[in-house]
């Protein structure tokens, strides 16, 4: 965790430190993760901090909160950048990249409003492939629509 | 691959392969029905006809099919579908169809619904049409009807003309000429009606030659096949602009002064007055040939599909 100095918030002795966030999307990371501050845990966030790699940065602290690989890798889309270290006793016991699953089931609204997904008083769960990684482009598995990764915000399901 | 058991959502998943066997069961299908030959090879099924939107038409033809073929059909129609609109949802109608029936074929104003019945129906599922994103038989009855008249797709100039953006036929077609290798393939509209950016990747990245021009006069002489369809006026919040647009592209006599002799003229149907009907009567007019070849090609992929095609 180099790089931490001066920043407000201490040290986790355990949990999730999500690092490496793009600069101001730090609120979007944690609405891909349903995290509202009501579960229970503490959260700290950190906006606009220096970082050597991204010139400014986001990082978000989870304290007792263990966040799975296929839980995190949803954060690729609004953070590609984003590192996930999961910390016990104040050590990193195990650090890695998010990286993009194939499929996204239910996050994203999609964007056609005459898409089966969209009509009231059915159960299809929104689904999209990932169609291209370097720039991010879902599909829509019902109607085709397309959504690009950096929209991809304005389409998360409320 | 094959066709037992599996459902059709869109043209897509059909290699060319597919659709050759397709167009060979057809042609004996049209030879029978043309022989007034009783078939008996549904005889015990019944094909479910979910037209959540109405579409006569269509509709029809798979009736048409099913009972050509021996079997039931089973309607379900917009009409019996207000009863959708009191409360009852998609997935509860299609499981009572799935389970009174062998085969469902969906219509419905809802892009993607025909993959949502699929996933609920435990039974085959044909997109009979969803919204303005596909509708694959009408697709096979256009490659099928371009085979009949020509022999081989491969090598055809095509121009797809009118409302490339929302005409639920043209993404499908746009798709099923991937299967083949035309010449060339003119997209002919106004500018606010070029196809959907979704559908220009897809089709160029399968390596459609396409050219998208805004006038028909240029290339109407280079023509083989000239698929058209109709202009709604509701794309037009300006009624003077849709009078010059809907007059811009209307298919006349004088038009076609240009074009080769062997052009066919193609249209999904039904037309109002995109297509002056003086051109009816005359050489290149191939959508009614192209309209009957609907019920034999449906019942081809109905034989297909419930696997009783051998
Ligand atoms: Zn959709």
């Amino acid at each position: 965790m180099s790089g931490e100095k001066g920043l407000l918030v201490s040290k986790i002795r355990d949990g999730t430190v999500i690092d490496h966030i793009s600069a101001g999307k730090a609120l979007k990371v944690l609405r891909i993760l349903g995290i509202t501050g009501s579960e229970g845990f503490r959260v700290a966030i950190v906006m606009n901090a220096d970082s050597r790699k991204l010139g400014r940065k986001d990082i978000i602290k989870l304290e007792n909160k263990y966040l799975s690989k296929k839980e995190v890798d949803l954060i690729a889309l609004v953070a590609p950048t984003a590192t996930i270290n999961i910390i016990r006793d104040y050590d990193v016991v195990e650090k890695y990249n998010v990286s993009l699953p194939e499929e996204i089931t239910g996050l994203i609204k999609c964007p056609n409003p005459n898409c089966i997904t969209r009509k009231p008083r059915e159960v299809a769960l929104s689904r999209f492939r990932l169609l291209r990684k370097d720039p991010v482009v879902l599909e829509c598995c019902y109607c085709g629509a397309r959504v690009l990764g950096e929209d991809v915000e304005k389409y998360l399901e409320a | 691959m094959g066709f037992a058991g599996r459902d059709v959502l869109s043209i897509l998943d059909f290699s060319r392969e597919d659709l050759e066997e397709l167009f060979s069961v057809a042609d004996y299908m049209e030879k029978a029905v043309k022989e007034k030959r009783k078939l008996k090879l549904l005889e015990g099924y019944i094909v479910a006809l979910a037209f959540l939107e109405p579409s006569t038409r269509t509709m029809y033809s798979f009736q048409s099919a099913t009972h050509r073929l021996g079997g039931y059909a089973l309607v379900f129609s917009s009409r019996e579908a207000t009863s959708l609109a009191k409360g009852e949802n998609y997935a509860d109608t299609i499981r009572m169809l799935d389970s009174y029936s062998d085969l469902i074929v969906i219509r419905s104003r809802y892009e993607g619904a025909a993959k949502y019945v699929a996933d609920i129906a435990e039974n085959p599922v044909i997109n009979g049409g969803d919204g303005k994103h596909e509708h694959p038989t009408q697709t096979m009855i256009d490659l099928y009807t371009m085979k009949r008249l020509f022999g081989d797709i491969d090598g055809l100039t095509i121009g797809v003309l009118g409302d490339l953006k929302y005409a639920r036929t043209i993404a499908s077609l746009l798709y099923g000429l991937t299967r083949y290798k035309p010449k060339k393939v003119y997209l002919i509209s106004p500018s606010i009606l070029r196809i959907r950016e979704e559908v220009r990747d897809t089709i160029t990245r399968l390596g459609l030659p396409i050219e998208e021009v805004s006038s028909l006069r240029d290339i109407i002489g280079e023509l083989d096949v000239l698929y058209v369809t109709r202009i709604q006026k509701e794309r037009y919040p300006d009624p003077m602009e849709y009078e010059r647009v809907k007059h811009a592209f209307k298919i006349t006599p004088e038009v076609l002064k240009d074009a080769r002799p062997e052009l066919k003229i193609l249209h999904p149907l039904p037309k109002i007055d995109e297509i002056d009907l003086r051109v009816d009567n005359l050489p290149y007019a191939a959508y009614f040939y192209q309209a009957r070849l609907g019920v034999p090609l449906r019942m081809a992929l109905l034989a297909l599909v419930l696997g009783v095609w051998r």
